[in-house]
């Protein structure tokens, strides 16, 4: 046992070595290398609705997502489709790479705001506010033309301090009740909160449909109920905070396939 | 003003043979605002819904369902219906208000 | 490191009753309601005495979220012109209203079955009467359990 930690720990320093000898961080390990996705968490009533596209509601927003896709918006006269063509060809894989590393903003993007960069930059339309019904409707359609793909987030090079402010966010203690992320969805997956199945909390799902909500939700919708969960107080939805950590749980879920548009409790 | 009632989706069967007994199935975006619910500033939210389904084939009723706040928000209706002949199948959601949404849909026969 | 975790709630649900939507046990139909569902379930009763049977009402033994309970109501019936069921209507004991839902079928639809998904504000009991075009009346009963989450936000 001691003897084999210690060739671990050798093998680590190894790596670590040679990381460094190659002018990168190393590599980080995941706490829970093989990740569940939340659906072995959920009621089969609710697969149920997830795994039939029409009895899931969030194809009423996949519809107006693709509808809003097409439509000319903003002082340009341009739709997404204007540059993009047909989504279903050029957003796959799209939702299973972000956030990304955006080179000329030097800082990492979740999908929706480079949706609002595009309607800001490009087609001379307002931003939509994080999480409100037209951007979630976009995010949703481009989002379902990654189903299936696993989640593959580059977290090299330029990307990694945004990674680790991620991973920092993540294993902070927070809120009057004083847990990390982790608290929940590493120490205790698989167990109960009251009558809630805690699951990894990975978030290769989102956007999802809550049952609880009614409608679909951004993952960082989500992510300020849990910091309120644990008597926090959330950081601002779009924020450098959240969009840090966001990319750091898109790393967790790696290899899992995308889901979205996924239905959630 | 009333909450926008959104596009209807309404699924038959690809194949319908005569004299199958068919699933329609119906989804709806809608709030499903119960009235029992506070805004921020304590007022209640008044209440509006979908409180009407009708489902007619070839200009006859078939099935209707009045709905109360107990339904979920994006209301999911489903029904059964006999496929004895084409025909042409209209839907209509009524919200509180008494406006509604109307969808048509083909019965083709195989 | 991480041992292996006690069985999913999948699992156990599938241990306890084999998955979606089974036919909820029905409950004595005589067992006291509250005074709102009661006054419901009278005005439609009127002064007829319902019986037991025929109905069929599948909802989960435990719902997730109170918010969106997948529901499937079936009568047995012919759906004849001369026999056939005319309304099905659902009320749910403890709600803030009674009322969930009125369906009102007809011979076209060939088979007394129906879906929907519905709000249940706490666990509790299912009501259930089906019309038939003779006048007669059925009625059955089911509890539908709501967990109340860890998870507020």
């Amino acid at each position: 046992m001691r003897r084999a930690a210690l060739v671990g720990i050798g093998a680590a320093a190894l790596v670590a070595a040679v990381a460094l000898a190659q002018g990168g961080p190393p590599e980080p390990q995941r706490q829970i290398p093989n990740p569940m996705s939340g659906r072995h968490f959920a009621t089969p009533e609710t697969l149920a609705i997830q795994d039939d596209d029409f009895l899931n509601p969030a194809f009423l927003w996949v519809e107006e997502g693709e509808e809003a896709w097409n439509r000319v918006e903003g002082t340009s006269g341009q739709s997404c489709a204007s540059c993009h063509q047909d989504a279903r060809e050029t957003m796959r894989g799209v939702r299973a790479r972000m956030p990304a590393y955006h080179p000329r903003l030097q800082r990492v993007v979740t999908l929706e705001q480079q949706v609002n960069i595009c309607r800001t930059e490009r087609m001379g339309a307002p931003a939509l506010p994080i999480d409100s019904r037209p951007l979630n409707a976009i995010t949703t359609f481009i989002a379902l033309q990654s189903r299936g793909m696993p989640v593959n987030v580059d977290i090299s090079g330029p990307a990694r301090p945004f990674f680790d402010a991620g991973e920092r966010f993540y294993n902070t203690r927070r809120g009057q009740l004083d847990m990390r992320c982790g608290s929940c969805h590493e120490d205790n997956y698989g167990r109960y909160l009251r009558a809630d199945l805690l699951s990894q909390g990975m978030s290769n799902g989102f956007p999802t449909y809550r049952l609880k909500e009614q409608r679909v939700i951004s993952l960082q919708f989500r992510l300020q109920g849990c910091v309120n969960d644990v008597r926090g107080e959330a950081p601002p939805m779009g924020g450098e905070e959240f969009t840090n950590l966001e990319f750091y749980l898109a790393w967790r879920a790696q290899g899992l396939p995308v889901e979205s548009p996924s239905v959630r409790r | 003003m009333a909450a926008p009632i959104g596009q209807p989706r309404v699924r038959l069967p690809a194949q319908v043979r005569a004299g199958e007994i068919i699933e329609i199935r119906t989804l709806i975006s809608h709030v499903m605002e119960t009235g029992q619910r506070r805004d921020q500033a304590g007022n209640v939210i008044p209440r509006d819904i979908i409180r009407r389904f009708e489902a007619k084939f070839e200009g006859e009723l078939v099935f209707a369902m009045d709905l109360a706040p107990a339904i979920s928000a994006n209301p999911y209706i489903a029904f059964q219906f006999k496929a004895e002949r084409p025909g042409r199948f209209e839907f209509t959601w009524t919200n509180d208000a008494g406006e509604s949404r109307t969808a048509t849909q083909d019965l083709r026969l195989a | 490191m991480t041992t292996p975790r006690t069985p999913t709630r999948r699992g156990v649900l599938a241990l306890a009753a084999a998955g979606a939507a089974v036919a909820i046990l029905p409950l004595p139909a005589s067992a006291q309601l509250s005074a709102g569902a009661q006054a419901a379930v009278d005005r439609v009763r009127g002064s007829r005495t319902p019986q037991e049977g025929r109905i069929t009402l599948r909802a989960p033994p435990i719902a997730e979220n109170g918010n969106t309970v997948p529901i499937t109501v079936s009568v047995e019936s012919p759906m004849t012109a001369a026999d056939h069921v005319q309304r099905i209507h659902v009320f749910a004991d403890k709600n803030p209203t009674p009322d969930v839902a009125v369906f009102h079928l007809t011979p076209a639809t060939g088979r007394a079955q129906v879906d929907t998904r519905i709000r249940l504000g706490q666990t509790q009991d299912l009501i259930v009467l089906a019309e038939m075009n003779d006048g007669s009346l059925f009625i059955t009963r089911a509890e539908v359990k709501v967990t109340i989450g860890g998870c507020g936000g």
